[in-house]
């Protein structure tokens, strides 16, 4: 027998123990460092500290944070937000708000009831962060997050053993999460996504490094060093062989001396194509904050919600700032523009002023090929081969005129420097060329079977147009390292690359971007236009809000019987003679034998047997039974045990005498 | 506000049987089963849900899927909170009630003794004046509660109502416990009077007035040096002193109901009341009479128990 009492008044001014406190820290805390990477580096720094400080105050000497140290503070925060963002308003300001008055609610948290509402606070602020990004392993760690939340408000019951140690307080929240995670996927599922936003058009302001409508040297480097996933594209079919894996984004016309631009004309039709052989396939997108939709060379068709453009690039309507699926067709060998283009001129056009050298070698080139456009693409390729050239991500500085220097003195440079330089070269010698950049190569996925585009397969390579064939692919890259086009921009650049770009290490990442993968798919990318199509495989075609509410509504209540069940379940008695015994009593009982209270089984059953005096003797020897077996050894024998149940489920008291 | 409440809790007990029915004094053992269990969120539970909804607006809105299933895993495992709210109470068995002693207007300790297959954790039981909470490590636990007490005589165990919050603090579990059973509060002493009659004998009686000897013992500061046992301190270490018998010269007091010479009814009691407290305190024999009662001489607690119960329950 144990004793434990302790006083308790109202449970909202019971003041915090110090291991309720502790928790609650802890959570602030975590709540803290989830949003830390996206908050400037002094906020965290700053509030951090705090919430250690107040922690340490408050072991030594319960009490409130002074008012007069409260209200500056928040005022601090207050500005601190609106001098960094300029309003309260919107996600990231918001955010960082939320996490300066999370720790002010610590600072003033005395009862129980603070604590409470420090902890409610805690888990909305740990929801927004996923707001800043969702990956799998951002939720996984927001979601163990949910932890000492969970602890703190159990820590905040009074009445229980005396706290134990850290690991022995979370645990039981794992296995809370763990019983309701069923019934969280379901709701998940089932949940009624909304086609709209509600508020505020969801814009999400950073940009995003990712191809761009402009390519410079100096963007296009720190795209080849970033490897986070740029797409996912699966085939119907087999895949490409690695030397079609191209994906078109940008067609970039114009050259300024500096950097090639694609010039925004919406008006322009989209190129005739004819093609001999095409392929299907689905993309999966990151979200890339651009209109353009990278496409397997060259597209027959715009998916829906996009429209195709000149150069066939095909442009969604809105930036994608989600991750976004879209299937198409796209055609492997093909004639594009194979007649006279209406307006060749502009694909000859070459800045004023800009790299003498390089132009006059074009020149040279027409002169001595006049119009046989395939010699000088071939003159040009082996000017990159021959030539010296070398691929390395790292190039040395160029000057004004940048083609001029990297043609004739730096010799080096990567797939951006090489498909400039060569339609530079190309419009010079009188061929129509142009730029295009995009994804090529990637890593095939085979658990998967799919291809895994990171940032750093970005690419650029030129398109020339030859009589007869019109638009033709080249890539004068290959030309000096055939590896870029085969294994992709690490291979090529040797030792360049971060140590985490290397060997074992990337293919080990490769092999667990499947994970990201099917989270992207099954998870993020669980859209109103998937959860529609959700149960077309059952014979529902369009699941429409309403379908889905009552689907929802089932399937909590189906969970609501299950955990009824679990919570009304009671193990019958660990013995068997004394449930037995029950199981008679109530059927006397329903012959109106009653039990009384106190009454022992001896003296019921006897009175039993006297009101039954048809069953008088199957009573008594039922009561001797049971008596023996439950008194007459520490461990009944299995048989009799046996025995005595099937007497008492046979026995059918009759009716009583009166 | 609050007197609204009362008034439309009395209009629902009595036109909502069923809701009184669990209120109504039962015997003893009583156990806690669906039928009788309640469940209500906590006011921190509602502000939970409103919070639950706003997230729940915030992933949908921002088309945020992770939120929404970390949203999710929050609601699902609020709603199995109340379910371990729920099988916090159920089962849990009160098999007896102990009530210790206690004169009018002093707390009476009550002793629940109860039963549970399985451990809880945060139990808690509020009665009108105070409120308990205990954690079961399963099996039987006592639980002390102390009652305030008003006057004499047998006084019905009030309403407990017994409930939790545990584990989250979301839902509250609660469930009446009403024991039909009643606990004997014992009058108070009156605080000054005079001592009973035929006590002629006042004051302290001296020590030391018998002649046998009871034991040996060390010598204290201040024990006559004639009581010094010589003989036997030779032998020992330190100095024994002869301790002699307490005289039973002292005359057993036959407190008597009629012979106390007051008007009022509980005046009387309350006299006889501190009579009997002395005559414990002072170790001797008494006998008790009273209306319709006798109680023969005797002494000790169980005694003092005795006449104090006869005492409680006079009408």
């Amino acid at each position: 027998m144990s004793r434990l009492s302790t006083p308790a008044s109202r449970t909202a001014e019971t003041p915090l123990d110090a291991h309720a406190f502790g928790l609650l820290c802890l959570t602030v805390a975590l709540a803290l460092a989830m949003h830390a990477p996206y908050q400037p580096w002094w906020l965290s720094a700053a509030l951090l500290p705090m919430l250690a400080w107040r922690w340490r105050q408050r072991r030594q000497r319960p009490g409130r944070v002074p008012a007069w140290l409260k209200l500056p503070l928040l005022a601090l925060l207050a500005l601190a937000v609106v001098a960094r963002y300029g309003t309260v308003f919107g996600r990231a300001p918001g955010a960082a708000l939320a996490i300066g008055l999370l720790v002010l609610k610590v600072l003033e948290s005395e009862r129980a009831r603070d604590a409470r509402v420090g902890v409610g606070f805690a888990c909305f602020t740990l929801m927004a962060a996923l707001l800043f990004g969702q990956g799998m392993a951002a939720t996984a760690v927001v979601a163990l997050g949910l932890l000492p939340a969970l602890a703190t408000l159990r820590a905040l019951e009074p009445g229980q053993p005396s706290p134990a140690g850290l690991a022995r307080a979370l645990l039981p929240g794992l296995g809370m999460l763990g019983a309701a995670l069923p019934l969280a996927l379901l709701a998940f599922v089932f949940v009624p996504r909304l086609n709209t936003p509600l508020w505020g058009a969801p814009h999400a302001g950073e940009a995003r490094s990712g191809l761009d409508d402009r390519m410079t040297p100096v963007g296009f480097s720190s795209l080849l060093l970033d490897d986070s996933p740029a797409m996912r594209v699966s085939f119907d079919g087999p895949p490409p062989p690695p030397e079609q894996r191209y994906f078109r984004a940008y067609v970039m016309d114009d050259y300024d001396g500096v950097g090639w631009r694609s010039r925004d004309d919406a008006g322009q039709p989209p190129e005739p194509l004819q093609a001999a052989r095409s392929i299907g396939y689905r993309v999966s997108l990151e979200p890339s904050r651009q209109r353009v939709l990278p496409v397997l060379d060259v597209p027959l068709d715009a998916p829906p919600g996009a429209a195709m453009r000149a150069g066939r690039v095909v442009m969604a309507r809105q930036p994608v700032d989600a991750p976004l699926d879209y299937a198409l067709r796209s055609a492997v060998r093909y004639r594009l523009q194979p007649g006279r283009a209406k307006q060749a001129v502009r694909w000859l056009q070459l800045p004023a002023g800009f790299d003498p050298r390089t132009v006059a070698l074009g020149r040279s080139w027409h002169q001595r090929y006049g119009s046989d456009r395939a010699a000088i693409v071939r003159a040009a390729l082996s000017l990159f081969h021959d030539g010296g050239y070398r691929y390395t991500l790292a190039p040395a500085p160029l000057g004004r005129d940048a083609m001029d220097d990297f043609l004739f003195r730096t010799r080096e440079g990567f797939c951006e420097h090489y498909a400039s330089a060569f339609t530079l070269l190309m419009r010079a010698a009188g061929v129509p060329a142009r730029v295009v950049t995009g994804y090529q190569g990637g890593y095939w996925n085979t658990m998967g079977h799919y291809l895994l585009l990171r940032q750093s397969d970005a690419h650029a390579w030129s398109e020339v147009q030859l009589p007869g064939r019109g638009w033709v692919r080249v890539d004068p890259t290959a030309a000096v390292r055939p590896q870029r086009v085969d294994l992709g921009a690490a291979a090529a650049a040797g030792g360049q690359l971060p140590w985490a770009s290397r060997g074992w290490l990337q293919s080990l990442r490769n092999r667990w971007d499947i994970v990201n993968h099917w989270w992207n798919e099954g998870v993020i990318g669980f859209d109103a236009l998937r959860q529609r199509g959700l149960l077309t495989r059952f014979g529902v075609r369009e699941a429409s809000p309403a379908w889905l509410a009552s689907m929802l509504a089932i399937g909590c209540a189906l969970a609501g019987a299950l955990g009824l069940a679990w919570a009304l379940h009671r193990r019958s008695g660990s013995e068997p003679a004394l449930a037995a015994l029950r199981e008679l009593e109530r059927r006397l009982a329903r012959r109106g034998l009653e039990r009384r209270h106190g009454e022992g089984p001896r003296h019921y059953l006897r009175r039993a047997a006297r009101a039954l005096p048809t069953q008088h003797d199957e009573l008594n020897r039922l009561m001797e039974n049971y008596l023996e077996l439950r008194y007459a050894h520490d461990e009944p024998p299995a048989e009799s045990l046996r025995r005595f149940c099937r007497a008492v489920r046979n026995f059918r008291p009759a009716r009583v005498v009166k | 506000m609050r007197a609204a409440l009362r008034r439309g809790r009395a209009w629902a007990e009595r036109r909502l049987p069923a809701l009184v029915r669990p209120r109504r004094p039962e015997p003893l053992p009583i156990e806690l089963h669906r039928r009788r269990i309640y469940i209500v969120p906590t006011r921190f539970g509602l502000g939970f849900a409103v919070l639950l909804l706003v997230m729940l607006g915030g992933a949908l809105n921002y088309a945020n899927n992770a939120a929404l299933l970390l949203t999710c895993l929050l609601g699902a495992a609020a709603a199995a909170s109340m379910l371990a709210a729920f099988r916090t109470l159920d089962g849990l068995c009160l098999d007896s009630i102990r009530a210790g002693h206690a004169v009018a207007g002093r707390p009476l300790e009550l002793r629940l003794d109860f039963a549970s297959q399985r451990p809880r954790c945060a139990v808690r039981i509020d009665t009108d004046t105070g409120a308990t909470a205990f954690a079961m490590p399963g099996g039987d636990t006592t639980v002390t509660l102390s009652l305030p007490t008003g006057t004499r005589g047998w006084l019905p165990l009030p309403r407990l109502r017994v409930w939790t919050s545990w584990p989250l603090g979301l839902f509250r579990a609660w469930s009446w416990l009403h024991p039909g059973q009643a606990v004997l509060v014992w009058p108070e002493a009156e605080s000054a009077g005079p001592p009973p009659p035929g006590s002629d004998d006042a004051g302290p009686p001296r020590l030391h007035q018998g002649e046998d000897v009871a034991a040996l013992r060390a010598y204290r500061h201040g024990d006559p040096i004639r009581h010094a046992a010589w003989k036997a301190s030779a032998r020992h270490q330190g100095l024994l002193v002869k301790d002699f018998e307490r005289p039973d010269s002292r005359l057993d007091w036959h407190l008597d109901w009629y012979r106390v010479s007051l008007p009022e009814h509980e005046a009387r009691i309350a006299r006889l009341a501190r009579w009997l407290g002395q005559a414990q305190a002072q170790g001797r024999r008494y006998s008790l009479r009273l209306p319709g009662e006798h109680i023969d001489a005797g002494s000790g607690h169980a005694h003092y128990v005795r006449c104090m119960n006869a005492l409680a329950r006079l009408p």
